[in-house]
């Protein structure tokens, strides 16, 4: 316990404490609620560290700005809400080909359009996973708390450097804007990953050439491996090729390398689940109000527990599966119309029904409308 | 260095032939900033070039440095954030004139605005090529284009004054014809420590110039020989400068450069 400090931190905060601490050293943004604040603490903290901060013109240049600093061999990130984040799916595409590691970080609100900016939303689900044109690999991680956003967010530049491909905190204005308790840890104890770099000589380097674990080593611009680097679709050498044959082993190798890793990067959470007939499944801040409606629903003798997807993309198949083996319903809590809730769906085979609990009128779910919706008393 | 030997050092030759159409001018404006690399010993492991998409974006491919083919329009977006992480390296963009000034326009005003140390190079043929002919923010007004099949009632960009105005520390034009001018002016352009902009006039014999009756490449060419006049003989004789297109050196203002005043931010919190 010695080497941990305690402090009451804000949810935004805490991403840009758990990216420093995971080594980002370059943050280019735009100004947007109800993310600001990562930029703004970032521009802070940043120079100090010999890192840099740039506030561009607009989303799409900041993720293309990431993508720059990356190559140029910097940790970087960019944190944005719905209207930004729909400009960054050109280039977040631009970065899953080219296999530029980078965190996007998305502090959701309502929607669509400039929609509700101040409030709480989980609209952003699908657009997290199929945003972007084209088949793609993606990661996306929603934290429930403020420590866990702090050390999701050093997972997020994790997975990115380890696999290569932009990775997606999945916030909402909920868990960006409350205040917690906070346990900042020693940084000797953090796991840190760094992206595999060539050790071969740089005339033999062959920049897209994948290892066996189906990633390439990457360079930095300015290492003396002179690479060529190109969003078409191209071969091994990064250069483009109209060949179906190296098009199509391309995407695959870049979807399956993310989910052929799953098992990897699956995180969740089970609470009272061992003999639940009823699960609510629910992530980010909706899952704090399923939690407190699994205890009062306990109270009133209706066996209730909560799944709670951490790893949000890749779909976690195999654990919502094995849920609705166990449970005769499945209730889906979400600040949408129901996103996640299709998956759910899908993945439970019929084996029990899944229903829907959905909220979008810019307000937390409660855990009184959660155990309305599931027939316990009020 | 002669021909053989500027490819030999500077192309991948391997990639080459390139896919320009017969006597598009792209060929001479990469020519001239390999040239110009070459004029100031810059280290190829040091130097990155940028580009967008269109036809002018093919070129870092045939390139022997680091390169980095982008989305439309976003290059200097792209180039700000590694010239930004890492200052030592030396960056040039490559863009084209839909590329720069329509889709890209406001990267390209806010990177001048900024005088990040980016040498930005455009080509400028009047035309989206890549696709096929359709009119630009250059297309000049009146003039036909797939997508002006009435005749163009666009206004045309002039680019230099757009990145003069937007703040750009070092200005200037050249042509594909004008080879020599444009190697010094990106020369120029490199040793200036700020955001420096390059129009290069290129042509496009295949798409402007069939759509307009500009007749071949060697008459589009001619055109740019007998109509491009230096600025510095029309500041001399204004007279010279009726009815022609001016090129050369236009605005040449050193200014603190942006990656150089954040490192100054840095120097000071770390003491």
């Amino acid at each position: 316990m010695s080497n941990k400090v305690y402090k009451l931190v804000q949810g935004n905060e805490a991403c840009v404490e758990g990216a420093l601490a995971a080594g980002m050293r370059f943050f280019a943004g735009y100004p947007i609620t109800p993310s600001t604040e990562i930029a703004e603490i970032s521009a802070e903290k940043l120079p100090a560290l010999g890192g840099r901060f740039i506030q561009m013109e607009d989303e799409l240049a900041s993720m293309a700005a990431i993508i720059g600093g990356s190559l140029a061999g910097k940790k970087s990130m960019t944190a944005t809400s719905g209207p930004g984040f729909s400009l960054m799916q050109e280039n977040i595409g631009y970065a899953a080909i080219t296999e530029i590691p980078c965190v996007v970080v998305n502090v959701q609100r309502g929607g669509p359009s400039t929609g509700l900016p101040t409030s709480p939303a989980q609209g952003d689900v699908m657009q997290a996973k199929w945003g972007t044109h084209g088949d793609h690999p993606a990661i996306a991680l929603t934290p429930n708390s403020v420590q866990e956003t702090y050390e999701y967010t050093v997972k997020a530049f994790n997975l990115a450097e380890k696999y290569r491909t932009p990775v997606i905190l999945l916030m909402d204005e909920t868990v960006g804007h409350m205040r917690e308790k906070m346990a900042f840890k020693d940084v000797s104890e953090i796991e840190i990953i760094d992206r595999k770099k060539p050790t071969c000589k740089t005339e033999d380097y062959v920049a897209y050439r994948p290892d066996e674990d189906m990633i390439p080593p990457m360079a930095s611009f300015g290492e003396g491996y002179r690479y060529h680097v190109s969003g078409l679709t191209h071969d091994e050498t990064g250069f483009p090729t109209n060949n179906n044959e190296i098009s199509e082993k391309l995407v695959k190798r870049l979807v399956d390398k993310v989910n052929k890793n799953l098992d990897d990067f699956s995180y969740y959470e089970e609470y009272k689940l061992e003999d639940a007939e009823i699960v609510i499944i629910a992530y980010g801040g909706v899952s704090r109000s399923a939690k407190s409606a699994v205890d009062e629903l306990r109270k009133q003798n209706i066996k209730a527990g909560l799944f709670r997807p951490i790893t949000i993309w890749p779909f976690l198949e195999k654990q919502v599966n094995k849920v609705s083996l166990n449970a005769k319903e499945i209730y889906v809590a979400e600040m949408n119309l129901g996103q996640y809730f299709l998956e759910v769906e899908r993945a439970a085979c019929k084996n029990c029904t899944v229903k829907n609990i959905g909220k979008v009128n810019g307000e937390l779910i409660t855990p009184e409308e959660i155990v309305q919706a599931i027939g316990g008393n009020k | 260095m002669n021909c053989n030997e500027i490819t030999k050092k500077y192309y991948r030759a391997n990639k080459l032939p390139h896919i320009w159409c017969p006597g598009c001018g792209h060929g001479t404006l990469t020519n001239t900033i390999v040239r110009a690399i070459d004029k100031l010993g810059l280290n190829k492991d040091e130097v990155v070039i940028v580009s967008g998409i269109g036809c002018s974006s093919r070129a870092p491919g045939y390139l022997d440095f680091n390169t980095l083919h982008t989305t439309h329009g976003r290059a200097l977006a792209f180039a700000t954030g590694i010239k930004f992480a890492n200052p030592n390296l030396h960056v040039i963009v490559i863009m084209g004139d839909g590329d720069s000034s329509a889709i890209g326009g406001n990267h390209l005003i806010h990177a001048a605005r900024r005088n990040i140390d980016i040498t930005a190079v455009v080509f400028n043929n009047n035309i989206y090529g890549m696709t096929g002919g359709q009119f630009s923010p250059t297309t000049p007004s009146g003039d036909m284009a797939t997508t002006t099949p009435h005749g163009n009632i666009d206004k045309p960009f002039d680019l230099c004054s757009l990145a003069q105005g937007a703040g750009a520390t070092y200005v200037a034009r050249g042509t594909a014809y004008h080879a020599v001018l444009m190697q010094k002016l990106i020369e120029n352009g490199i040793q200036n420590k700020g955001f420096s902009f390059i129009e290069g006039l290129s042509l496009c014999p295949t798409y402007y110039g069939r759509k307009n009756k500009k007749g071949s490449a060697f008459k589009m060419h001619t055109f740019l020989k007998e109509n491009c006049v230096d600025k510095k003989v029309v500041d001399k004789d204004p007279e010279k400068g009726k009815n022609k297109i001016l090129i050369g050196e236009f605005y040449n203002n050193p200014q603190p450069e942006y990656t150089e005043s954040y490192q100054a931010v840095i120097d000071k919190l770390q003491g």
